[in-house]
């Protein structure tokens, strides 16, 4: 969305880009055989002479991590490198032990394809740094990350508003996590992204990089609510600076996101480039993946898991269930296996719809904000979704729609489910859950009361009809709710009419 | 007495095998040698610790009949090859002190053999020069005359072997580093075919050209301990699979090829070493030609400039933070400066500049990336003539072994001494160094034999059919 500068009445087009790093979720690191887990153990507990760049010592290539960034680049409809090659991106510093990263530089795994309407410029692998924790006087370095595998995603630089920037954001997230490749946690950092900002005079981005006003690159945002207020601050600040309402100079550099004040800040000036001296890594033989099957474009994409937007789609035309759940279950695979297991059971639209309801708000209820009578029960501690099976979960859906339970009787056998588990008819059963249906013995007990409330059957029948809910009220309660309302009010009323 | 002039690896097998000798008094002669030579010679920086720990396993694996050829056998290692909790410092003041953290691929292959590694052998800093004076703990003398250098970069190595402080020993190999000194030493130096032997635990000099390689007094030695350390490894990408390699290429009358131009920039008395040599060549039934190679004449260039690149990178992790001798400046970049500026050699800071300029942005297209483009077409132009020659044959250097001192300030002629050897490595081909014969002051001439990748037998099987 084009922005009008406010005092000369210029029109300003934003362009962000973005680039994403995701850790990959591997059993070990890119070139070494440490664990991969940077975030759940003391500090520097997986390192060996590889990882810590010890002399003499050589990194070996994790296939797995290659293979995951591939099958990124098939989801997304990139194209796959043919010819790939690893390269040294020298630098110093104390959280870079070899004093060069290995990287890709000029052959990328992946080059194109796009996501959410955002096109990628490419998709690359290279090794994660140490961690650096700064104190006061010292710095103390753990290499528990030092050498985990990093997937680089570069978009061109197409974004125009901040929204779009926080949907792909999101879409990625989602694509990772769907293909088991990357926790892509933000708050964790296994997703870190940064956003190349800038305002254009002259238009859109077009592919004339000239035409582009001068960026800044935002680093540091660990949610993406801040990657949206991260770009619309310094959108803001530029064309601030633009208009020469603020006195700061537009200069090409990393600014930093400072969520407690809302601001950006300058980190490090990029007006002179860095030469990381790029060369291919001698130590890692060059790829021809044309020789190497296993690395197919047909054999990675036989291996991919249904993609987000193919189960939005299937799941709007199978289940026909509500946009939101659809999204729900995305976000939230336990509660999507526990949809696709009790639809199995089911066979018809009315019924998914059900079903997604009792998941999407009572059992997500259940889990986000248990109800005080599970808080208080003895087997609260042993409540989890997992006692919720999809079979049971049918049959509650089951015993609605054949009128045996009532939608009350339902929240109750689901609530138990969840407590501790089994089977839905038996807890029914057990709980007199199960609504009486036989007219005959309905019958019996409808003339029951209609001889104790004689004056009422007198009032309905010179006219006030209203009162047929009072009697199936009466009879609910002299049933102790065990009675199907509809057949109830069916045999009230035979009698009433006669 | 056991005689070591004359031991060789399999003689000593035999010997200990049928008792003669103990692995104990193998190990104690060549002890012996060290404490009454070394102090002259500097062939070693110091001995190892566990040598009484590793002489008990070899003698165990003799008494209970699991020892192989190279079981009690004494090497010596060079300073850049990593065995695990040994000092293992390059020669050079940033790591003086520095013990390494793991082995070697090819020290736990050779361990696993009985081979009892005697100490860590001195060498250029880092491997960088062609006679071990860049060595920050002094220069390695040749033991033919003292007041000459042993060769380099694995001068400690081939003069451990010549001088009797050892019966094999490794070195590395990255333009001539073992075969240079082998030749200046009178030693036999194989360096194999690029990923024949694994890197792993080598400190990486140029890694597209080391390669770890034996040194010995035979042929045969040589060929005995490249078998047994030589194989594919997890750790290594760039060693070779072992289902690819072929063990058996020898013939029985073999093709040479010599570029009479390139080995005529030698000084007289190796030509006439060399001259002699050939024709020993044609009486043991081979057929020599004379060939144009042009390209020859530009490897040395190709060499320096991929060397300086590579060695610009793979010097930059000593940086004192993790290990090493650390020297603290006030601020991060003040630490680096001082670490790395007193810690590190001429040489080394010498070849770290220039192969940070020829990697530089505007510069690399110039320098770097024109290199590798000619590597590749040295490649091809050797494949050509490896298609109608089994070996080509030069001599290894063009010079005997210059006097200490002489070529100081001057590193241009240190690094024209390896005109012959770095072709081998930059074409990641395989070659063998033999002595040929001796000069005017009776110090020792070695001839290289230069095989296509793989052919690595074939070395072996020319060396020993010529006749000295």
């Amino acid at each position: 969305m084009t922005i009008i500068g406010g005092k000369t009445g210029k029109t300003y087009y934003p362009t962000i880009g973005l680039e994403i790093h995701a850790e990959m979720k591997t059993k070990t690191k890119m070139f070494c055989r440490c664990k991969n887990d940077p975030f759940n153990s003391e500090p520097n507990m997986h390192i060996c002479p590889i990882c810590t760049g010890q002399p003499g010592a050589l990194p070996f290539v994790n296939k797995l991590a290659v293979k995951s960034v591939m099958k990124v680049g098939v989801a997304v409809g990139g194209k796959l490198a043919d010819f790939s090659e690893f390269d040294r991106k020298n630098y110093f510093y104390p959280d870079i032990p070899k004093a060069y990263q290995i990287s890709q530089y000029q052959y990328p795994l992946v080059s194109g394809g796009s996501l959410a309407g955002v096109e990628f410029e490419r998709i690359h692998m290279e090794e994660d740094t140490a961690t650096s924790i700064h104190k006061s006087d010292y710095s103390l370095i753990d290499y528990n990350r030092s050498g985990v595998p990093l997937m680089e995603l570069v978009t061109r630089p197409v974004i125009r508003d901040s929204e779009t920037a926080m949907t792909f954001a999101r879409e990625l997230q989602l694509l990772l996590r769907t293909l088991g490749v990357s926790g892509a946690s933000l708050e964790k950092g296994e997703m870190r992204i940064e956003a190349n900002v800038s305002l254009s005079e002259y238009g859109y981005f077009d592919g004339d990089f000239s035409k582009l006003g001068v960026k800044t690159e935002v680093k540091n945002m660990s949610s993406f609510k801040m990657v949206g207020k991260a770009i619309e601050y310094e959108l803001n600040r530029q064309l601030n600076i633009l208009e020469g309402i603020s006195d700061d100079k537009l200069v090409q550099e990393t600014r930093g996101w400072d969520d407690n004040k809302g601001i950006t800040f300058s980190q490090r000036s990029k007006e002179t480039a860095d030469d990381y001296r790029y060369f291919p890594d001698p130590d890692i033989p060059k790829y021809k993946f044309s020789d190497l099957p296993e690395f197919s474009y047909e054999s990675l994409k036989n291996e991919l898991p249904e993609l987000p937007w193919q189960t939005r789609e299937r799941y709007m035309t199978e289940y026909e269930i509500k946009e939101e759940d659809i999204e729900f279950y995305l976000q939230n695979p336990n509660f999507r296996a526990l949809f696709e297991e009790a639809v199995k059971n089911l066979d018809n639209k009315h019924a998914y719809a059900k079903v997604s309801n009792y998941i999407t708000s009572d059992l997500a209820g259940f889990e986000k904000n248990p109800p005080m009578s599970l808080r208080e029960s003895a087997d609260s501690e042993k409540a989890c979704l997992q006692n919720v099976l999809g079979e049971e979960l049918a049959e509650i859906i089951k015993m609605l729609e054949e009128g045996v339970i009532s939608s009350r009787g339902a929240k109750d056998i689901l609530l138990e489910l969840y407590k501790s588990g089994g089977d839905a008819r038996k807890i029914a059963e057990g709980k007199n859950l199960i609504q009486k249906s036989d007219a005959g013995e309905l019958k019996k007990i409808a003339e029951q009361i209609m001889v104790e409330n004689s004056e009422q059957v007198e009032q309905y029948k010179s006219g006030n009809e209203k009162l047929l809910q009072y009697f199936i009220g009466q009879g609910m309660k002299a049933t102790k709710g065990s009675a199907n309302p509809g057949i109830l009010a069916k045999v009230f009323k035979e009698l009433l009419d006669e | 007495m056991i005689d070591l002039n004359k031991l060789t690896i399999t003689r000593a097998h035999k010997d200990m095998s049928a008792g003669k000798y103990s692995v104990r008094d193998l190990v104690d002669a060549y002890l012996e040698e060290i404490e009454k030579k070394n102090a002259d010679i500097n062939a070693y920086l110091h001995l190892f610790d566990d040598i009484d720990e590793r002489v008990e396993i070899a003698q165990r694996m003799f008494d209970d009949g699991t020892a192989t050829l190279l079981t009690g056998i004494p090497m010596a290692l060079k300073a850049v090859i990593a065995k695990k909790g040994q000092v293992t410092n390059a020669a050079s003041k940033i790591l003086r002190n520095y013990r390494a953290v793991y082995s070697a691929t090819v020290v736990e292959r050779l361990e696993q053999q009985g081979v009892v590694f005697l100490g860590s052998a001195n060498t250029d800093e880092f491997a960088m020069g062609g006679t071990t004076e860049n060595s920050a703990f002094g220069v390695t003398r040749n033991p033919h005359d003292i007041s000459r250098v042993a060769g380099g970069s694995s001068g400690g190595s081939v003069a451990a072997v010549v001088a009797n402080m050892a019966l094999s020993a490794l070195g590395t190999d990255t333009g001539g580093s073992i075969r240079q000194p082998a030749s200046f030493c009178g030693a036999v130096g194989f360096k194999p075919t690029y990923g024949a032997v694994s890197r792993y635990g080598a400190y990486a000099m140029g890694s597209s050209f080391d390669q770890i390689s034996p040194v010995a007094k035979t042929v045969e030695d040589t060929r005995i301990v490249f078998e047994a350390m030589r194989g594919a490894d997890d750790y290594d990408m760039t060693a070779l699979p072992n289902e690819t390699w072929d063990t058996d290429n020898t013939k029985d009358k073999y093709k040479i090829a010599i570029p009479r131009t390139l080995v005529y920039d030698s000084s007289d008395e190796v030509k006439k070493v060399f001259d002699d040599f050939v024709e020993k060549v044609k009486s043991s039934g081979h057929e020599v030609e004379d060939v144009d190679i042009p390209i020859l004449k530009e490897v040395l260039a190709i060499y320096y400039v991929l060397i300086f690149a590579e060695v610009s990178s793979n010097m930059a992790r000593y940086d004192g933070l993790r290990y090493g001798s650390q020297i603290e400046g006030k601020d991060l970049w003040d630490t680096y400066r001082k670490t790395r500026g007193q810690g590190l050699g001429n040489e080394v800071k010498r070849r770290i500049m220039l192969g940070t300029y020829v990697l530089s942005a505007g510069y690399a297209d110039k320098y770097y990336e024109k290199a590798l483009a000619l590597r590749e077409e040295l490649k091809g132009e050797l494949s050509k003539v490896y298609e109608e020659y089994d070996f080509i044959l030069t001599p290894t250097a063009p010079v005997v072994a210059p006097k200490i001192g002489s070529m100081e300030n001057d590193p241009l002629t240190e690094y024209l001494m390896d005109i012959f050897t770095v072709t081998a490595n930059t074409a990641q081909t395989c070659a063998i160094s033999i002595p040929a014969g001796v000069g005017a002051d009776n110090m020792p001439i070695g001839v290289q034999f230069m095989a296509p990748p793989e052919k690595d037998d074939t070395l072996f099987d020319i060396a020993k059919s010529v006749k000295v």
